[in-house]
């Protein structure tokens, strides 16, 4: 009897249990996370990716499209240009690292508002269940159910002139259910939780029980899935580009640069190489960050 | 059977609004098809008219979308071009080659996928485990037409393995590299997720007690552990037969497979409105029946998902 009275009470002050075991959980995660060779690498090619999104000037050697000199148009690496020359003759090294933008832009952008809606309606459906949760799953189903190369291609085709924001509304559009219903899922896992009982019990609202007790709870796997879902936006939106219906010339991304090199990969094996490099090289990132986050994340592994 | 209808009801309103969107999105399409049809010369306005009176395009768009399906359920009719061929006459070959190159892609997800999974998972932790990881990982990163491309040079020009293009070997001869490569996202995933899946069955109660009661490894692994670790995958290869037919675009222009991927994308850049929607109300009825299908399997799988 004291016992239990003893434990009701330390479950009692509201916020607390629901920090105590997100510091905790999140902490072993890097104490884990710290020690994985696979998390520094990817650490510091995305650093690098990301300063190049940010600062590209520090590492190009010219602008987009600068000085570009037809008469050196698929010239093959050598000289001042390491990577050679792109179709118009400009320094590929130098378009490659003006590229680096689109991509990372646009994968966090899409990631970071498909999250937020996935948290948004993720909560309300799984939290307060009935209709309104059956209204969000049936919505969910539509969008889930559109193919996503078609279903782009005909927005992107029906607005044209699209610059880096429209693609990444595009993306969102079509990107946000899986971290949505896998958001509702976890909220209906935990909601009956005694803690969250206990919270009810104590006369937290809605609102207080959604984001401090429940939210900090059911996260971590959507956070992965977040992690993974960044690569993947990068490549649909290279494949996009690659296709003809996103970005367009005079915007500079790895997916036209792509888009260009199909025509010419056979001889000039340099318009394909360097790109694919560094997609590659950044979508994988992004992967394998998730992976040893979730591994970090999930007890069940250890 | 309750469960079962209840799914079939809640995928009805899902197939309509899904294809009103699409409709919706498409007729949004910039620019007149119908002055667009003229051509160089423009029409008298009586006679425009008439050709929107024809093809319903005056009518309010939810009128539009009601005449549209009732053609497609009542007649199986897609619809036509507006140089007067019908849809469905357009896509009948096209049809058989984007489903051909699916076929080729899913069965190959399936039987590699789920043998390199399992492999992976009973070694785990050692070499062939870490490799199957690395590599499967690494496919996922590459983007798919990277991968077509590089097999075709390296599989289809250098070693000559393959033929490079074209349908003309027939299947499966001609569809073997281009379902490889269209599958080799979804063999890579379908490979994690078996490999993740029986590696946690793997340490289930139930397995120790087949153990302990001395079953052979053989039947504890295929009967036991593999029927309760594949639910999660054949959901995923269920859902992703529809994307693989959606998804074939990139592949079919890599390897000139004349489906109907490169037509529904040639159709959008030409603001072929009919072509367009006639092609993905198929898709989408493909994805919805066959994210039912896994449904109503799942059922059987997992008695609890029929009664919950």
């Amino acid at each position: 009897m004291v016992d239990l009275k003893a434990s009701v009470e330390s479950a009692a002050p509201g916020p607390e249990p629901a920090r105590e075991v997100r510091g905790s959980l999140w902490h072993d995660a890097w104490l884990e996370l710290r020690g994985r060779l696979i998390f520094w690498i990817s650490m510091v090619i995305l650093v690098v990716a990301c300063a190049m999104a940010a600062f590209p000037s520090l590492f190009a050697r010219l602008g987009p499209n600068e000085q570009c000199n037809l008469r050196m148009s698929k010239q093959g690496p050598g000289g001042a240009a390491i990577f050679g020359y792109d179709l118009q003759g400009c320094d590929y090294w130098s378009q490659i690292v003006h590229g680096t933008r689109a991509s990372v832009l646009i994968g966090i952008a899409v990631t970071v508002f498909a999250l937020l809606i996935a948290i948004l309606l993720g909560l309300v459906g799984g939290y307060y269940g009935g209709v309104l949760d059956a209204l969000i799953s049936r919505i969910t189903d539509v969008f889930f159910g559109i193919p996503f190369v078609l279903g782009s291609t005909v927005v992107l085709v029906a607005f044209p002139g699209h610059g880096i924001w429209a693609m990444t509304v595009v993306l969102v559009l079509l990107g946000w259910t899986t971290m949505t219903r896998l958001m509702r899922g976890q909220v209906i896992a935990v909601r009956d939780s005694d803690y969250v009982q206990a919270a009810k019990a104590l006369g937290a609202g809605d609102g207080r029980i959604m984001f401090k007790h429940i939210l900090p709870n059911s996260i971590a796997p959507v956070f992965v899935v977040a992690m993974l879902n960044v690569g993947n936006v990068i490549s649909g939106e290279a494949t996009l580009d690659y296709l003809g219906v996103g970005l367009q010339y005079p915007d500079v991304s790895w997916g036209l640069q792509l888009n260009v090199a199909q025509s010419f990969f056979a001889e000039y094996p340099h318009l394909l190489v360097f790109p694919a490099m560094f997609l590659t090289a950044t979508v994988l990132s992004f992967l394998m960050l998730g992976d040893v986050v979730r591994d970090a994340l999930d007890p069940k592994l250890r | 059977m309750r469960y079962a209808v209840h799914r079939l009801l809640q995928a009805i309103p899902v197939f309509v609004a899904t294809t009103f969107l699409i409709y919706a999105m498409v007729w949004s399409l910039p620019g007149d098809p119908i002055v667009a049809l003229a051509g160089d010369k423009p029409l008298p306005e009586n006679v425009l008219q008439a050709l929107r009176d024809h093809y319903h395009l005056n009518d309010p768009l939810i009128v539009q979308y009601g005449l549209y399906m009732a053609g497609v359920f009542l007649h199986g009719d897609l619809g036509e071009t507006f140089t007067g061929q019908p849809v469905s006459e357009l896509l009948t070959d096209r049809w058989a080659i984007t489903a051909q190159l699916a076929v080729t892609a899913w069965i190959f997800e399936l039987v590699v996928g789920i043998g390199l999974g399992v492999f992976a998972a009973l070694r785990r932790g050692r070499l062939a485990d870490t490799a199957v990881l690395a590599g499967t990982t690494f496919v996922i990163a590459v983007p798919v037409f990277v991968v077509g491309y590089t097999a075709q040079i390296v599989l289809g020009l250098n070693l000559g393995l393959f033929p490079t293009a074209g349908t003309d070997e027939g299947w499966p001869t001609s569809y073997l590299l281009p379902g490889m490569v269209l599958g080799s996202f979804g063999l890579a995933y379908v490979a994690r997720l078996t490999r993740a899946s029986v590696v946690e069955n793997l340490r289930a109660d139930y397995v120790r007690t087949a153990v302990a009661k001395g079953m052979r490894r053989s039947r504890v692994i295929g009967r036991h552990t593999l029927r309760n670790s594949l639910i999660p995958v054949v959901t995923y290869l269920g859902v992703d037969f529809g994307n693989l037919m959606a998804g074939a675009v990139v592949t079919e222009g890599i390897f000139n497979l004349p489906g109907i991927g490169q037509q529904v994308f040639q159709s959008i850049q030409l603001q072929e409105g009919p072509v367009v929607v006639g092609v993905t109300t198929l898709l989408v009825m493909i994805f919805i029946v066959a994210n039912l299908l896994v449904d109503l399997l799942y059922g059987v799988l997992d008695p609890r998902i029929r009664r919950g």
